[in-house]
């Protein structure tokens, strides 16, 4: 069984040894997804496997057998920005743009996590049926995805914004 | 944001009601006598508002596109071995297992690459880029632990790294200096920066220390710090003949165009550097040994390759920020006057690199002060070049310096801002020249104002919060401006209105197409979307470092000269039969997408119609900037007020930061959206260089043992809280547009602005970086 | 990376005799092992994938949980009976790397992470007796702030890196495996080993099994427990020293508590000699400090990481202060 890609099927690699990430960039060309430490201690190739945010470097394209991947390239439709890619614009929420995609790729996996009821860390009451998106939220949950231009406030001010606007 | 945006929004309606008016031509130099850049009149137009960046949608799909990201047909993948000793030579490589590996293409060691000559080093020739000047891969020597040894190219990445990984080397070591106190116990030597030593005495300071009334001396530590960009290093390139393109992560295209071609022995016009987005820099981003090795095995293979490093590859090849061991010893009156500065201290390098790691350069212009001492001295080490990071000097040097005014504050008994105020000085303290533009005090007045610093308790450990101790602290932020030459721009305005700019300058994030069309736009008179801004190719016009903040004033005024000539030509093309006829050039200027006259406005043609009536599709022109004299007329320096708010925990010591603010004096502010996000960035940085980075140098072995991001810690959004930037907004009559450089500035004072907050939370006084909280117990 | 062979396995006894070949290893989420291999530290001739064996999680009859082995670490820290049975052990896996992370490490996978040391990570330039037993350990002496203050032995300092672990040790869970001589059990805490002279065996797995599930006994003072992690970043870092306590006051004495450490061992730390100290004792501050103090008082200190004793003996004091204060 392939996978999908962006809803498009992609066949797995006759080498198990080649990692999602450079299956999508090498392979697929789909270079939007970045290879930033490639060893999971960045962000940077964060993707959406059947809707949850993981890192494909340490993911083995072979373990995505029949499974649906989701990269910055398949966010926004046909010719506009999803609404969270806007909001990064709007928000200077990057300089270089290295670490954005995968940025806004984790942010659209916190933001169903955070739907669903998952806690953080900074998460107080852990039985509570609710978590309100406040900033130490974001901030604890958008750990995972360092940038090293400093676009940190940008970054958690276009997701706060998107969450607030996606609430309405 | 700005201080002055009150007082712009009252008048802001009388100015809309006044008629608009062409903007003269700017002047052809920035020297006495002459006039400041008409732009920096501009108030209500697109210089400095907060225009979003034009390349955001493209980075925000991921569609932009970085260097190891350009497919070129039969390109094969390289990865590099690194030797495991600090000095000695290669007795024997065990190349079989690599060479028999799958998909293996090549495997180039000393006894097959081709021959070429060393980098030139940096700061050795206009466009020198190297970042050392060894042999690279030319023979058995060993100069570090971590050089390159063998590069292997395959048909895959997988492959590449697979076969590398099965190279075997043995060394004949030999005795290495790979300690500092070893390294410092074989003798210092003075250091020199662009040519000029690390030394200054004014006075006879060592005597006006002992005669002060109060005093402080200390000893400050900084370690080694890597740039860690998100984007590795990496380069696509191909031989096309004895012709190279090298698709490059590079924050100097026309330098290492240029370099390469020395190292290659071929013209320079042989060699092409296209660099459209860089992922990051602070100062790394120049010629290394993996893009002569890249071309190298590319000779040797006759296929393109990729050579992309891994995260431990950057640490192993590509130099960070050295460490540095300070003293800084202030003498004062009671009433807080400086009587006497001394600022010296040793900073390891190597023998083939041109930084030593400059710290002193803060204190030759931050403070009046009866006497000076300054010295820099030179530890020799056998390690890998290091290099030039975002503000290198500032950042490590404003932490001993502005810590240590703190120090004296609290000696004193002073408010530590009122301290420094007290010590301005008229003139530059070593130059003697006038300020070109210093509003220091204003930030600080702004940003006590702004931050409630007034509710600070003097007292150390006397807030708390909880588990929390909770302090404030604050510091000075400068660096200087800088315009070097080498800048020139292309300028080609066509029938359809529309004007392109070409210049070899670069983008790693500052905001220069934005921020640069922005002022194009103004300075022609042309909306926004008129304007396309081409850069990071070494065929464009221009020599342009992407560093010392410089860029932005270089490309100002590269496109100020280049816009003289247009002008002019324009002019010509109008000939008699237009509204401008008899006006010179300082006589009209760009109005509503045309030439005006200053006087009258009325008379006016739009460059479309000059272009049609003369049967022309285009303009073309291009000028080179004038040499940068401004600076050795003006002492030109940035400044900030950096106030922070720490926490430290009472039971475990954790530092954290829970409120930052920086009050910038940087000239002209460009873009207000971009720029703050440059002084957040410098700042962030600067946190982590205030509490966690370091990169930890074995001194057994010569070797980097944190070669990672998951060791090598930089903030992550949990440690970064809500950053405020205000900004003076005064424009410097000397440099192009009122501006100066605001992309490293940020990163200074930082340190010492949050080891004075956790003093201020603490009593505790830590004077090695990073403060990480085992110094807080 | 070397080349392997990739096999996935739908249920444990297929995913047990894939593995019969030599140098076959279970593949969780990768989060550790792919690093490994691509730092060719660990070189598996073939992977057997167990991501689709169970992930269930469960109560058990006598009222605890079971977890299945390929549960992911979401799952588990979001599942409401951990939540509100077992809160620091929801807490520690949110403590622990990324979302992420979570997202893709299995709970058999967390537990089996390698121990973390740079010296064991740099493959070409230094000795570890981890990579190649016996010749020698480069950590003892270098850097090693981050290294281990109990139970290390002069041939390996490592720590174990895993937060989750640390909650299961506190909560004596229990780990069920399968393997080439059938299935059976054993308490967390045996299941790690201490270096000793062989830190290249780092638990009491024998070859070729495999874990299948995690049992959590029913422990209603889990219910009032808690986990604090100390790092040098305020996220996203491995623990300098982090605590899993759980603590049952009853008129003012220890009617029974639960402590583990993390950061400061090759293994998962259960803090027995501060449990004895307490129990029946007064819960005051006091008796939780001289404590704390008992369990550190074997510790070793190397050259950088001496702060570490005072670390964990304050959070130890401080976290049981805050659930006896939560309790009272």
């Amino acid at each position: 069984m392939p996978m999908r890609i962006n809803g498009a099927e992609a066949a797995l690699p006759p080498d198990p040894r080649v990692s999602l990430l450079d299956l999508l960039r090498e392979t697929l060309h789909l270079h939007g997804t970045k290879k930033g430490c490639n060893q999971g201690a960045c962000g940077a190739c964060t993707v959406l496997l059947d809707g949850e945010r993981i890192l494909s470097c340490l993911t083995l394209a072979v373990q995505c057998e029949g499974r649906s991947v989701t990269t910055i390239e398949g966010l926004g439709g046909e010719q506009g920005l999803h609404p969270l890619q806007e909001a990064f614009i709007e928000h200077d929420a990057f300089q270089c743009g290295y670490c954005t995609p995968g940025q806004i790729c984790s942010a659209v996996g916190m933001a169903a996590e955070l739907r669903r009821g998952v806690p953080s860390l900074v998460t107080a009451d852990l039985d509570a049926p609710g978590i309100a998106p406040d900033p130490a939220e974001l901030r604890e949950r958008m750990s995972g995805n360092l940038c090293r231009c400093g676009s940190h406030n940008g970054i958690i001010a276009a997701i706060a914004a998107h969450c607030a606007g996606a609430a309405e | 944001m700005s201080i002055l945006e009150n007082a712009k929004q009252t008048v802001q309606g009388a100015a809309q009601a006044a008629m608009k008016k062409a903007i003269a031509l700017a002047p052809d130099s920035w020297l006495p006598g002459g006039q400041p850049d008409p732009l920096i009149r501009q108030q209500h137009g697109l210089i400095g508002a907060p225009v979003s960046r034009l390349d955001g949608p493209l980075k925000v799909r991921g569609q932009a596109p970085f260097a190891a990201e350009f497919p070129l047909d039969g390109m094969v993948y390289a990865a590099i071995a690194f030797s495991a000793v600090a000095k000695g030579r290669i007795a024997a490589l065990d190349l079989a297992a690599a060479e028999a590996a799958p998909g293996v293409v090549l495997v180039m060691t000393h006894a097959n690459t081709p021959r070429l000559q060393p980098m030139p080093l940096f700061l050795t020739a206009e466009k020198a880029a190297g970042g050392d000047d060894l042999p690279v891969m030319q023979d058995d020597r060993i100069h570090w632990n971590g050089q390159p040894i063998a590069v292997v190219l395959a048909e895959t990445q997988e492959q590449a790294d697979h076969a590398s990984s099965l190279i075997r080397a043995t060394y004949e070591a030999e005795p290495a200096t790979i300690a500092f106190a070893e390294a410092k116990a074989q003798g210092t030597e003075p250091g020199q920066f662009m040519g000029q030593p690390l030394k200054l005495e004014k006075g006879d300071a060592e005597a006006a220390l002992a005669a002060s009334p109060v005093s402080v001396d200390a000893t400050y530590v900084t370690p080694r710090h890597n740039h860690n960009p998100i984007e590795p290093h990496a380069a696509t390139l191909a031989w096309d003949g004895d012709r190279l393109l090298l698709h490059d992560a590079s924050q100097a295209v026309a330098h290492t165009a240029w370099s390469l071609a020395q190292v290659f022995g071929i013209e320079e016009k042989q060699v092409r550097v296209t660099s459209p987005f860089v992922g990051g820099g602070f100062g790394s981003k120049t010629l290394w040994q993996h893009q002569v090795l890249g071309a190298a095995a590319a000779k040797l293979a006759g296929r393109p390759v990729r050579i992309a490093l891994s995260r431990e590859g950057m640490h192993r090849m590509i130099g960070g920020r050295t460490l540095t061991e300070q003293r800084v010893a202030i003498g004062a009156q009671p009433d807080g006057r400086f009587e006497a500065i001394i600022h010296t201290g040793t900073v390891a390098m190597t023998r083939h690199n041109a930084l030593p790691e400059p710290f002193i350069l803060p204190t030759r212009s931050a403070y009046a002060a009866g006497s000076l001492k300054l010295d820099v001295e030179v530890a020799y080490m056998d390690m890998l070049a290091n290099t030039f990071m975002r503000a290198p000097g500032e950042a490590v040097g404003t932490f001993a310096l502005e810590c240590a005014i703190d120090e004296l504050a609290a000696k004193l008994g002073m408010d530590p801002v009122e301290l420094r105020i007290r010590n301005e000085p008229e003139r530059d303290p070593v130059e003697g020249t006038p300020f070109s533009a210093r509003h220091i005090v204003e930030a600080w007045r702004a940003g006590a104002e702004r931050f409630g610093w007034s509710r600070r308790n003097p007292t150390p450990g006397a807030v708390r919060d909880g588990e929390w101790l909770v302090g404030l602290g604050c510091a000075t932020a400068t660096y200087p401006y800088y315009r070097m030459p080498g800048g020139a721009a292309r300028l080609t305005l066509t029938r359809d209105g529309r004007v392109r700019v070409e210049i070899a300058a670069h983008e790693m994030g500052m905001g220069t197409a934005t921020a640069q069309s922005q002022v194009v736009a103004e300075r022609l008179g042309l909306p926004l979307e008129a304007v396309s801004f081409a850069y990071g190719d070494s065929s464009l016009p221009g020599v342009v470092l992407a560093g010392g903040s410089q860029q932005t004033a270089a490309i100002g005024a590269a496109v100020a000269a280049a816009h003289r000539v247009l002008v002019a030509e324009l002019l010509q093309l109008a000939g008699n039969d237009s509204p401008l006829a008899g006006l010179k050039p300082e006589e009209v200027g760009g109005l509503d997408g045309g030439l005006a006259g200053l006087e009258e406005p009325a008379r006016r043609e739009s460059y479309a119609s000059i272009l049609a009536r003369a049967g022309r599709e285009a303009v073309v022109a291009e000028a080179s900037a004038p040499p940068p004299l401004e600076t050795q007329h003006w002492s030109m320096h940035s400044h900030g007020a950096m106030f922070c708010e720490a926490r430290v925990n009472r039971i475990t010591g954790e530092p954290r930061i829970s409120r930052f603010l920086g009050s910038m004096d940087c000239g002209r502010i460009l873009n207000a959206k971009t720029a703050a996000s440059q002084f957040r960035g410098g700042i962030i940085m600067g946190l982590g260089l205030a509490l966690m980075e370091e990169t930890q140098f074995d001194e057994r072995k010569g070797r980097i043992m944190n070669p990672s991001l998951a060791e090598y810690h930089v903030p992550v959004h949990m440690d970064v809280p809500e950053i405020d930037v205000i900004w003076t907004d005064i424009p410097d009559p000397h440099a192009p547009m009122g501006a100066r450089g605001v992309g490293e500035i940020g990163i200074t004072g930082t340190g010492a602005a949050v080891a004075n907050a956790i003093f201020n939370a603490t009593g505790r006084r830590v004077r090695d970086l990073p403060i990480t909280l085992d110094k807080l117990l | 990376m070397t080349p392997f062979r990739y096999a996935r396995a739908t249920e444990a006894g297929e995913a047990v005799r894939l593995a019969a070949e030599a140098g076959a290893r279970y593949l969780g989420g990768g989060t550790n092992l792919v690093d490994l291999m691509r730092e060719t530290i660990e070189r598996p001739a073939a992977l057997i994938d167990v991501t689709g064996l169970a992930a269930t999680i469960k109560e058990t009859e006598a009222g605890g949980l079971r977890i299945g082995a390929a549960a992911r670490n979401t799952a588990l820290a979001e599942h409401r009976a951990v939540r509100s049975r077992y809160p620091a052990l929801a807490r520690a896996i949110l403590a622990g790397a990324s979302a992420q992370i979570r997202n893709m490490a299995t709970v058999g996978g967390n537990i089996l992470q390698r121990t973390r040391c740079t010296y064991f990570y740099d493959d070409a330039g230094a000795r570890c007796n981890k990579r190649n037993p016996g010749e020698g350990c480069d950590a003892i002496d270098g850097f090693n702030r981050s290294h281990a203050i109990l139970g290390a032995s002069p041939a390996c300092v490592a720590t174990h890196p895993s937060d989750m672990c640390v909650a299961l040790a506190a909560f004596d869970a229990v780990v069920h495996l399968a393997g080439p001589a059938g299935a059976r059990q054993m308490p967390l805490t045996e299941l790690h080993r201490l270096p000793g002279g062989h830190p290249e065996i780092e638990t009491a797995l024998r070859p070729g099994e495999l874990i299948t599930a995690i049992e959590l006994p029913p422990l209603p003072i889990a219910a009032r427990s808690t986990y604090r992690k100390v790092r040098d970043r305020a996220s996203y870092a491995f623990a300098l020293v982090s605590v899993a306590a759980a603590l049952d006051v009853r008129d003012g004495r220890v009617a029974d508590v639960r402590l583990a450490l993390g950061g400061v061992a090759h293994k998962p730390w259960r803090a027995r000699r501060a449990e004895e100290a307490l129990r029946g004792g007064p819960a005051t501050a006091a008796a939780f400090r001289v404590a704390a103090e008992a369990e550190l008082a074997p510790a070793a200190p190397l050259r950088d990481n001496g702060f570490k004793i005072e670390l964990a003996t304050r959070t130890i004091a401080a976290v049981l202060g805050e659930l006896a204060g939560e309790a009272a």
